[in-house]
Order: structure tokens, then C-alpha cells, then sequence
């Protein structure tokens, strides 16, 4: 593949490598959780080009549509907006830097010195087939996830919930049963 | 588009993810960090998948981390709003009350 399809490839890469870097060390954290959503989306373009048609439209749907939402309602609803105090300021940066700079350094050479046995990929939808797959040789950890899933939700929702026991908080605690 | 490349760019979303969870004392940016992390590794798992191999192992992988990564997520925000109730902060430091 070459032309526009590499071109478009690039951009991708770079929006996605673009944004994480923006989301390591920009201080304000909404900003962060803004970038990230680029982030987000510009893996959702790789996704594209691998060949993962329903993957890609999934990280759209559920990253960039539910868990950024989350993160910016915890976001919003654990800081005083009022207070400067939104910022986040970071410690240890420079270790922190060099053993990433250097754990970069390794991974990449070990991506590109290592010599793969690749083969010519297809490039087919995948949704039918993940559909299939799900319901016949995964299908126990299909019904694993579904329960995690539930008992996710179970437990965020008991986990949120208000104190209870606490006098001024009574009349929130009408589904308490 | 070759395999090392998308390596190298998942490489760089590692290191970014990782560089966010060891700097960062606001949980909800550890927690993003964490993201970054997990969409890294779901790029390896489908980019080797294409690659190399024929059977759609890596994306049904890929589709389960993402659903874990929405379970964590939750469970994690609502454990930060509790804690935000309980200490006031969200930093990571604050969490030391079972410290001896």
C-alpha cells in the first residue's frame, strides 16, 4: 500500500503518538482527558487500517463514547472547578522520562531488528466472523465477560452510592429496599 | 504500512500510557494513563493477528480487553467519587489511611 493510503496511515500514527504524548504531560487534566480522546480516535484509524472494521467502529462507541465521558464526569464531579487546584502537577518526571525514553528505545528495536514471518494480509469484513467466533469457540468467555460486566455495574452502583446511617443524607435512599 | 511500524507506534503509546501512571498524582490521570496502556497492547494483539495469522484470535482478544477496560473504568470512577467524599482529594498520596 502506497500514495494516500500510507499518507493517511502516517497521519494516524502521528495523531495517535501525538495525542498520548499530549495526554503524558499536559497539566491541565481536561485538557489531558481532551487529548485523549484524539488518541482514542486516531487508534480507532489504525484499527482501520488492520483490517478491523468492527473493532474500529467498538473503540469509537465505547472508548471514545463511554469511558472518556466517565473520565470527564470523575473529572468534573472529584475537583472544586473553583479552586486553581485542577492542574496536576507531576513528580518524578525526569526518571520517569528516561525509563520510558529508554523502555521506547528497546521495544522499538526489538519491533524492528526482530524478522516476523509475515504473511500478505487479507483485508475482508470481520464483524460475521467475530459474530460467529463469539458464539461458538468463545462463547464461555463471552458469558465470563457478561457477568463481569454485571458485576461491574453492581458494584459501581453500590460504590457510589451515599452513606447510609448518616441522618442528613435519609431522604437520598429511597431505593434502598 | 508494515508490522514494525505499528509496533513502534504502539511502543510510543505504551511509554506515553506508562510515563502518565508513574508522574501523575490526580487518580482519574492515573486511570488515563492506564487507557493508553491498554489500547498499546490491543494494538499489538491485532496488529500480530493480522500479520501473522489467519484466525481472528487477536481481535476477539482485543474486543474482551475493551470490555474489561469499560468494567475497570467504571468500578475505578466510582471508587475516586468515594474516596473524593471520604478525603476530599483525588491524589494518590491520600490514599494512606491503611498505611501502618
Amino acid at each position: 500500500m502506497n500514495g494516500p493510503g500510507d499518507f493517511i496511515f502516517y497521519a494516524a500514527a502521528a495523531l495517535t503518538v501525538g495525542a498520548a504524548v499530549l495526554v503524558a504531560v499536559l497539566p491541565n487534566i481536561i485538557y489531558a482527558a481532551i487529548a485523549l480522546l484524539f488518541a482514542f480516535a486516531g487508534v480507532a484509524g489504525l484499527y482501520v487500517f488492520l483490517s478491523a472494521d468492527f473493532l474500529a467502529a467498538t473503540q469509537v462507541l465505547v472508548y471514545v463514547g463511554g469511558i472518556l465521558i466517565l473520565i470527564l464526569f470523575a473529572v468534573f464531579l472529584s475537583n472544586r472547578i473553583s479552586d486553581v487546584k485542577i492542574s496536576n502537577p507531576g513528580r518524578f518526571r525526569l526518571p520517569a522520562a528516561a525509563i520510558c525514553l529508554v523502555l521506547f528505545g528497546v521495544l522499538s528495536y526489538v519491533a524492528v531488528s526482530t524478522p516476523f514471518a509475515v504473511k500478505t494480509p487479507v483485508y475482508h469484513p470481520t464483524t460475521a466472523d467475530l459474530g460467529e467466533l463469539l458464539m461458538t469457540r468463545y462463547l464461555l468467555p463471552f458469558e465470563v465477560a457478561s457477568v463481569l460486566l454485571l458485576a461491574a455495574l453492581i458494584g459501581a452502583a453500590f460504590l457510589s452510592r451515599p452513606d447510609r446511617g448518616t441522618p442528613e443524607k435519609d431522604d437520598m435512599q429511597e431505593g434502598k429496599g | 504500512m508494515t508490522l514494525d511500524k505499528l509496533l513502534v507506534v504502539a511502543a510510543a503509546l505504551f511509554c506515553c500510557g506508562l510515563y502518565t501512571v508513574m508522574t501523575r498524582r490526580n487518580a482519574v490521570a492515573v486511570l488515563m494513563g492506564v487507557e493508553l496502556i491498554l489500547n498499546a497492547a490491543n494494538i499489538n494483539f491485532v496488529a500480530f493477528s493480522h500479520f501473522l495469522s489467519r484466525v481472528m484470535g487477536g481481535q476477539i482478544f482485543a474486543v474482551f480487553v475493551i470490555v474489561l477496560a469499560a468494567a475497570e473504568a467504571a468500578v475505578a470512577l466510582a471508587i475516586f467519587l468515594r474516596m473524593f467524599a471520604t478525603t476530599g482529594t483525588v491524589e494518590v498520596d491520600a490514599a494512606d489511611e491503611l498505611k501502618g
